[in-house]
């Protein structure tokens, strides 16, 4: 459900949620709960991938793994060439990780990155569980 | 698809937890 606030129109919207700069998106769970920021322009695609990471992001903050592991592995899959991609690798292991128990799930997400992604922050933060 | 914008933060949080769908607010400072 989308929710458009102008700063002419809304001032108090701003306050309300923190934002200090524009353009914010926020993605909120259906309990009105903060799920996901983005602030900044992002290109077309780049802010769609991150649209579908903050709904993945729903999913794992409510312990629906499954159904994260589905949406972050979706992002990578639509979104290659994104920023998103990355992040959503990492969740995407993470999720599934988390749904079995399965340390195998993280060293997978290492090898993932020694493939493609080698500078992203996320590659950094899988790097622990190379082996 | 055109997107069908809601102005009222309230109404719309309402309507997402009757409908158990999330919500996505734009912040915008941009020129109408």
């Amino acid at each position: 459900m989308p929710v458009q606030a102008h700063i002419k129109e809304h001032p108090v919207y701003f306050h309300r949620f923190d934002v200090l700069w524009t353009p914010t998106a926020l993605i909120l769970d259906s309990s009105g709960i903060e799920r996901y920021r983005s602030e900044g322009y992002l290109p077309n695609l780049e802010f769609r991938a991150q649209l579908e990471i903050g709904l993945a992001r729903i999913a794992f903050m409510h312990k629906q793994w499954p159904e994260a592991e589905r949406r972050y592995t979706a992002v990578a899959e639509k979104y290659p060439n994104t920023s998103a991609a990355p992040e959503a690798i990492y969740w995407s292991g993470v999720s599934r990780y988390k749904a079995t128990n399965d340390h195998t799930a993280l060293g997978a997400v290492a090898d993932k990155f020694k493939e493609r992604y080698q500078s992203s922050v996320w590659a950094l933060k899988a790097s622990i569980w190379s082996h | 698809m055109a997107v069908k914008w809601n102005k009222d933060v309230d109404a719309a949080l309402a309507e997402a937890k009757a409908r158990n769908k999330p919500l996505l607010i734009d912040f915008s400072a941009a020129p109408a």
